[in-house]
């Protein structure tokens, strides 16, 4: 405390000054909180290098689509269900189900609104049982319902009340 | 007499004579390019880089006569493989979507009830196609008639262009509980793909064939119709049948025997 009352007082109003620049600096480039890029669950390496697919994702993405809904041409290069196979978070199964996501995470960040996930799902092949909760397991009781029935003749099932 | 006799004789010995022909020269040309690769293709579908094939056309046969009353199971199986809920168990049964419907017919006059499924027809000269104002709805070169759901609008012209009934509007979000084979989705018209994500990886089949076949009716069959050999072409061959509608000129993938 005596030290502090001993201080010349250009020296604090020196100190004060350079804080409140240091916490300016530091207000203006907090914007928005940067993305969390999580690490593909699946390979060490992308389809195509980082920095081209940070650009042009979107670019092989419409190719690919058209190829694929018009000609029926599956390859797996480019197909975004091959991007949700290595890219779905450990946590959600998801690319796009929590903010930390790998599509949402980014896409947030530079405010791009993206519609892939009205119709496609967000999930690789294998996880869809798992999800208790969802309407998905409404139609695996019906798979499940459907194996049981392959047993009854087809006398039984004209009979069957409906 | 004798003349008649002969020209019967030629017009029965004629198609033989020209599957021969046609197998003998397919057999060739696998020869020629590759043995193995030849079988493999046929066995396993096509490989995944080609392109579908106007080569090919997928049709179904529905036989009515083997249709139980009172099964659902091709409907059913349906709903699983393509992820659509239930109209039973849809909090909106009116506008809930339906790829394939069974139909419990009786004629009024004779009493007699004819079952049937109900879906899109595959024609060859769609209805559906020819009125989307964006070219969303098209036919696949292997005969399936699909949506773009890139470019479906949701207009529902299509619908209203159907003979048959077949397409649904997606009204409702579906809250990723989508198949990641099958993508559809709110604002879109969707219905009977063929099992196309099936078709492609080479299963030779869908998904109600599977079910009907697995309940024991076999009253559905699925292949090529281009292919003289398949088991389609064949019953085809055998047993009459109808195409809903013919009068429409349409030319449908979906042939009815029975009704």
């Amino acid at each position: 405390m005596s030290k502090m009352r001993g201080r010349p007082g250009w020296l604090t109003g020196l100190m004060l000054s350079a804080v409140l620049a240091v916490a300016g600096l530091s207000a203006a480039h907090a914007g928005a909180p940067k993305p969390v890029i999580e690490k593909a669950v699946k390979g060490e390496q992308c389809v195509e290098d980082t920095d081209y697919m940070r650009r042009n994702h979107m670019k092989l993405l419409d190719h690919h689509r058209d190829k694929t809904v018009i000609e029926g041409v599956r390859t797996k290069q480019h197909s975004l269900k091959g991007c949700i196979d290595c890219h779905a978070s450990a946590k959600t199964g998801s690319v796009a189900a929590a903010k930390e996501n790998f599509c949402v995470s980014c896409h947030t960040y530079a405010a791009v609104k993206i519609d892939c996930f009205d119709c496609h799902s967000t999930k690789p092949e294998s996880s869809s049982a798992l999800h208790s909760t969802t309407s998905d397991a409404a139609d695996y009781r019906h798979k499940l319902a459907a194996r049981t029935k392959t047993g009854l003749s087809v006398q039984e099932l004209v009979g069957a009340p409906r | 007499m004798n003349e008649n006799q002969s020209i019967d004789q030629q017009s029965v010995a004629s198609p033989q004579r020209r599957r021969f022909v046609s197998a003998a020269s397919a057999t060739a040309a696998g020869l020629a390019i590759a043995p193995g690769v030849m079988l493999y293709e046929v066995a396993h579908g096509r490989p995944e880089d080609q392109r579908a094939s106007s080569a090919v056309r997928w049709g179904m046969m529905v036989d009515a006569t083997k249709c139980a009353s009172g099964c659902n199971d091709c409907v059913t199986a349906c709903s699983t493989e393509n992820g659509w809920t239930p109209v039973a168990e849809s909090k909106h049964p009116k506008q809930a979507p339906q790829w394939i419907r069974k139909l419990e017919l009786q004629d009024p006059l004779t009493q007699r009830e004819t079952n049937l499924p109900m879906m899109c027809q595959h024609c060859a000269e769609p209805p559906c196609v020819d009125v989307c104002p964006t070219g969303a709805s098209f036919k696949r070169a292997d005969g399936i008639v699909l949506v773009n759901r890139h470019t479906c609008i949701g207009c529902r012209y299509c619908m209203m262009a159907c003979p048959y009934k077949a397409r649904s509007l997606v009204h409702e979000h579906l809250n990723d509980t989508q198949k990641p084979d099958v993508p559809r989705g709110i604002g879109c018209v969707e219905s009977c793909t063929f099992c196309v994500q099936k078709v492609d990886r080479g299963d030779g089949t869908t998904a109600c064939v599977e079910a009907c076949t697995a309940a024991g009716h076999n009253a559905l069959v699925f292949g090529d119709l281009n292919d003289p050999e398949s088991e389609i072409s064949q019953r085809l061959r055998e047993l009459p049948t109808k195409q809903v509608r013919a009068d429409l000129n349409l030319n449908l993938g979906v042939r009815y025997h029975g009704i």
